[in-house]
């Protein structure tokens, strides 16, 4: 247990980097605050593709392939690859994973599914068990909307509270190369269940899970959050941020200037969104392209990136069971 | 002016329908089977023909109309047949909207290609 702090921080002595990336995202995030960050905009979300989930699978691959090519690395030389996504059996990934002959862990956690990933694969790296791992997750506006809400044919108002979800795919490489930036915590959260059943509203029940990891990070690592430059969560929204930032304040925790959200900052006000965006590309896309450029370039030296992800099932939500939620907290350094 | 309070009446029950949607936790097909059970109802009572009179299209034409249509049928049809009524009224009117609705969604879903 040399590798554990606290109840349930992991820490990677070995220093696992990020030491590739690719990002890419539909039109409407692309027109966001954030679309300098990300390394592909694509002009339409259909990338001539039939249906959605085949766009999505696309996109899942166009994000391995691209990562893979940045990196001068072959998929041959990769030992694993964990993706996870939104759709049901998470056919995306399993899709996606099929054109390529790497060992496959398909992982599902929601929205917060890329901080799962990170945090394994570091795990992998640490425990000698892979050299290079490569990680991934995509989500679709249309695919999401249709399983989760309603067809999108039926044209159905959002409410304030909702969430779009981001249309994108992410994609890194972690190893132990030289350049990028080092993973060096991760505390992967229990779930959550406050007993709240408004899956229109998923920023709120998220909000409890994400402020149980970040206290349990900062008791683990005995920091605080001004520790940290960035402490982005994903994807809380409007409402969920304003959640979290009540429970810290409760608690007398200080630095929540340090507090940002990716679901809240990924679309701009102008975009009416509702809460903000949300999905499984949402956090990735704005960890490995904002949060990632702000570590290169040095405005930010140290970030912890809270994934979070509402874990219900189309099917659960009508038998009227309540949301539990899920954080996984993950500490990057320069 | 016939037009004015047409449109007018017509508007504010689609506003009032909205409100409820906005404020109310329910689907759109809740409110949609919510105006029809009013109208049938405000039928049932006497309520709804003297407001159609004034309002012309603007109560007739929001799904109010329909569920009134259906207490009319009812209605109608009851005096005719006696308890029967009460089966063949539901359609005796709306039977017209409901039959064109099938036919011509048929007809275009033979036509067109569905979105997948």
């Amino acid at each position: 247990m040399d590798n554990r702090l606290g109840t349930s921080t992991l820490t990677f002595s070995k220093g696992p980097r990020i030491t590739s990336r690719y990002t890419l995202v539909g039109p409407m995030e692309g027109k966001g605050p954030h679309a300098l960050d990300f390394h592909e905009i694509l002009s339409d979300d259909s990338l001539g593709q039939k249906t959605a989930e085949k766009t999505e699978r696309l996109m899942l691959e166009l994000a391995i392939t691209k990562t893979l090519e940045q990196h001068g690395t072959r998929i041959k030389d990769v030992q694993f690859l964990i993706a996870g996504d939104l759709l049901n059996q998470i056919t995306t990934s399993n899709l996606a994973a099929s054109t390529h002959t790497a060992p496959f862990i398909g992982i599902y956690g929601a929205c917060s599914t890329f901080a799962e990933a990170l945090g394994l694969g570091a795990v992998l790296l640490q425990g000698g068990f892979a050299n290079q791992v490569l990680i991934g997750t995509a989500s679709h506006y249309q695919t999401a909307e249709r399983q989760f809400r309603y067809p999108i044919e039926l044209n159905v108002q959002h409410l304030s509270t909702n969430q779009v979800t981001v249309t994108g795919a992410a994609a890194a490489i972690l190893s132990f190369a030289e350049r990028g930036p080092r993973i060096t915590h991760a505390t992967f959260g229990s779930v959550v269940d406050m007993g709240l059943k408004d899956p229109h509203d998923m920023g709120s029940a998220m909000a409890p899970a994400a402020f149980q990891t970040i206290q349990q990070h900062l008791a683990d690592t005995q920091r605080t959050l001004a520790d940290y430059d960035i402490v982005i969560t994903g994807d809380l929204g409007k409402q969920g941020s304003k959640m979290l930032r009540l429970l810290l304040e409760r608690e007398g925790c200080s630095g929540l200037e340090r507090l940002q959200d990716g679901g809240s900052q990924i679309f701009g006000d102008w975009q009416s969104v509702g809460s903000g965006g949300s999905g499984a590309a949402c956090i990735a896309v704005m960890t490995l392209g904002y949060v990632l450029n702000c570590l290169e370039s040095a405005k930010a030296k140290r970030v912890l990136v809270v994934a979070t992800g509402a874990l219900l099932s189309a099917l659960t939500v009508l038998q009227g069971e309540s949301i539990p939620c899920i954080a996984h907290a993950i500490a990057l350094e320069q | 002016m016939q037009y004015l309070i047409a449109f007018l009446v017509g508007g504010v029950i689609c506003a009032l329908a909205q409100l409820v949607f906005d404020t109310v936790k329910c689907s759109s097909a809740h409110v949609l089977v919510g105006l029809v059970c009013l109208g049938a109802v405000l039928n049932g009572l006497g309520l709804y023909e003297p407001f159609q009179e004034f309002a012309g299209a603007g109560a007739l034409v929001p799904v109010l109309g329909f569920g009134s249509s259906i207490t009319t049928g009812m209605i109608s049809e009851v005096k005719r047949l006696g308890w029967e009524g009460l089966f063949t009224g539901a359609f005796e009117i709306t039977g017209l909207g409901l039959a064109a609705a099938v036919v011509f969604s048929s007809i275009l879903a033979l036509l067109s290609k569905p979105h997948k």
